[in-house]
């Protein structure tokens, strides 16, 4: 690349290719379109935060994802993490549950509580949540595929415990467009799977408005090789056909927008990441503000939770990783998210120890404690460099949104594998720059040991008998609760959905009556089909 | 015909659930790249769907990306399905987020060459090569089905 004129150094582009002077001035803020975006914080557009007084008040969320073997085991996590001075949860599924499969299913051999809890029935739940206070730490469930039946579940947990749903908070992932890129947890076609997250949201809408049916996740999408401009408008493009989906149903922009969230990766350039959040706040308010006329300020609002970055943790000198995740927990703070979740450093090998996850907790907390990130407000705003590039960064993610829907939009282009394409290209230049060198990554390509340590690394024990412990009570389960209940009930989820009706409803009633989540599954293929990956190189 | 020459058909899959499949597809790419005919499966095929397609279209390297941790349940399977449809010559690799203390039952099971998550790219294509230069390679494309 050649050297920035009249200077002796070196070009330099970040990844999202904005080239980088070696010195920026008010003049470069002014000609990338000024300070008038910035604004008050709390106040549109929002650039510098969403509330006015942010971690004054309240610090950001500190949620580690957990959760492994039986629910038992994960609840026992749960509580070591609360116990710690963790303020919410982030359910980890095992796979049969994050694809719709019952524990004794052919296909889940050998994956039961494995990556994730094992989910049959809502008792589960039960024993899964038990002595967590619903009030006090709210859940995050990171669950797509099968989102509408485990948040039915979380739901009936939670009446059955005796709080009010129109008063439950906590959210849900379900973003089921962003597995089709990335993550792979699909069980429906496009269409169909777009319908049921749009059920979940009319349901929260109307009964749990304090609910979030539907976290948009650029953050896997990034995972998958897309650059931090793409992240972002790719995952406001997919919020946007969550959107229009539901307006089409007759749901007004104020009935829900303020309860849809975002969940964004942290790795690379400290500064290029923090425009992109800021950016990204500013650039999501305008759109919901001039393509959806909110009267409530609250739907223009970028929540998030911003944290990572599994893909910038590496397996070599996995100690490394303890450091790097420090630097994206503070760019999480300095970019004002309202939740952060650190990949623990051991995550390359294993389930993260006990140990792993106290550092990444420790981590958030030495920021919150110690470094003063909660005194003021975004404290980079009026950073020559940080105006500038938010500047930049907001027109290329504008670009890259403009581009996609001239090409008829995100559903169209991940249904035929065109953004799946784009971005696996991505991932395999970047290895290949990695491995040359290009990209430098420091205990990978630059400043290996001679002999590199075996790694400190204590692993995950999976415990085999877990699985048959789990189908054990499953089939007990099955035998004591009443069947013919079930059979009516799961005979009302298949008509809602024949019927193109909302299946939230009868889902709820099915699990109440202990129906599984393969059932419920089933009974959802037998209407909506499977999805057919397009495998196009 | 030199015997390296000779295009050697891989069917690369991803078995299991397990959905990450961006280390699966970057190694497929680098495989085209490098000359290989390469199919990829796509996500959550079976053990039985995978050596099927093995056999129907005669690929000489059977690779496999799992990250799931659950690479010696579907492993296992795999090898009685391959002695089943005697295709035990088949060059057989797997990938993925395999801990090291497991390397050495995965080659009990058969497995020719297991490559770890920070494996080069260039290594699996060097050890493809030279199972090809050694003549230790057997070719499929050329026998009845």
């Amino acid at each position: 690349m050649k050297p920035p004129e009249g200077t002796g150094v070196q070009a330099v582009r970040n990844e999202s290719g904005l080239e980088i002077k070696p010195v920026y001035t008010a003049t470069d803020v002014e000609s990338s379109g000024g300070w008038g975006g910035i604004g008050a914080p709390g106040e549109f557009p929002f650039t510098r935060g969403i509330h006015q007084d942010m971690y004054r008040k309240r610090p950001w969320t500190m949620r580690q994802y957990a959760g492994f073997g039986r629910p038992e085991e994960t609840n026992e996590r749960f509580r070591y993490l609360v116990a710690h001075g963790q303020t919410g949860l982030n359910v980890a599924f095992d796979l049969p549950t994050q694809v719709g499969l019952d524990s004794d299913d052919p296909a889940a051999q050998g994956e039961v509580g494995r990556v994730g809890m094992a989910v049959d029935t809502l008792r589960d739940f039960e024993i899964a949540f038990a002595g967590i206070d619903l009030n006090e730490i709210t859940v995050s469930l990171t669950i797509n595929g099968s989102a509408a039946i485990l948040m039915a579940m979380y739901f009936a947990m939670a009446a059955k415990r005796g709080y009010a749903i129109g008063q439950l908070r906590g959210t849900a992932q379900n973003d089921i467009l962003k597995e089709f890129i990335g993550r792979g947890t699909w069980i429906f076609p496009v269409e169909p799977s777009i319908k049921l997250v749009g059920d979940t949201i009319l349901y929260c809408a109307e009964k749990a408005p304090l609910y979030s049916p539907v976290s948009v996740c650029g953050y896997h999408i990034r995972e998958s090789g897309a650059d931090p401009v793409q992240e972002m408008a790719y995952a406001f493009c997919i919020a946007k056909a969550y959107i229009d989906h539901v307006l089409g149903r007759g749901l007004h922009i104020d009935d829900f927008a303020s309860r849809l969230s975002f969940n964004f990766d942290i790795h690379g350039n400290l500064f290029e990441q923090v425009a992109k959040f800021r950016a990204g706040r500013r650039l999501w308010a305008k759109i919901v503000k001039d393509q959806y006329h909110p009267q409530d300020p609250r739907s223009m609002w970028l929540r998030m939770i911003a944290g990572g970055g599994g893909g910038g943790l590496t397996i070599e000198q996995p100690e490394n990783n303890i450091v790097r995740s420090a630097y994206y927990a503070l760019i999480s703070a300095l970019s004002g998210t309202q939740t952060m979740a650190l990949c623990c450093y051991d995550e390359a090998y294993t389930i993260p120890s006990e140990r792993a996850a106290r550092i990444a907790l420790r981590t958030m907390q030495i920021l919150i404690e110690e470094m003063g990130l909660c005194d003021t407000v975004d404290p980079l705003a009026g950073s020559y460099y940080v105006e500038t590039l938010t500047n930049q960064m907001e027109q290329r993610i504008c670009a890259v949104m403009s581009e996609l829907e001239a090409q008829g939009g995100i559903v169209s282009a991940i249904a035929a594998g065109r953004i799946q394409d784009v971005v696996s290209r991505q991932a395999f230049e970047r290895q290949r720059k990695l491995e040359s060198g290009e990209i430098r990554k420091v205990g990978v390509n630059c400043y290996r040991m001679e002999e590199e340590e075996r790694p400190p690394v204590e692993f995950h024990p999976f415990k085999e008998e877990v699985c048959a412990e789990q189908i054990e009570r499953l089939n007990r389960i099955r035998s004591e609760r009443d069947n013919a209940k079930v059979a009516g009930a799961l005979q009302t989820v298949r008509a809602d959905a024949k019927a193109g009706r909302n299946v939230m409803p009868s889902i709820i009633a099915a699990v109440e009556a202990y129906a599984t989540v393969g059932e419920l599954t089933q009974c959802l293929v037998e209407e909506y089909g499977r999805y057919e990956e397009p495998t196009r190189f | 015909m030199m015997a390296s020459d000779k295009k050697v058909r891989i069917l690369f899959a991803k078995p299991g659930l397990d959905g990450h499949d961006v280390g699966a597809k970057v190694v497929v790419r680098s495989l085209m790249e490098a000359g290989f005919d390469v199919i990829y499966t796509g996500l959550r095929k079976t053990p039985e769907e995978i050596v099927r397609r093995a056999r129907a279209e005669r690929v000489d390297v059977l690779g496999l990306s799992i990250l799931s941790g659950s690479h010696i349940p579907i492993c296992r399977r795999v090898k009685t399905l391959l002695q089943e449809q005697e295709l035990e010559d088949i060059l057989w690799l797997v990938g993925g987020n395999i801990p090291d203390q497991d390397h050495e039952e995965l080659k009990k099971l058969g497995v020719d060459g297991v490559f770890s998550v920070g494996t080069p790219l260039q290594s699996i294509i060097d050890f493809i090569r030279a199972r090809v230069q050694s003549g230790a390679l057997h070719y499929y494309d050329g026998r009845a089905s």
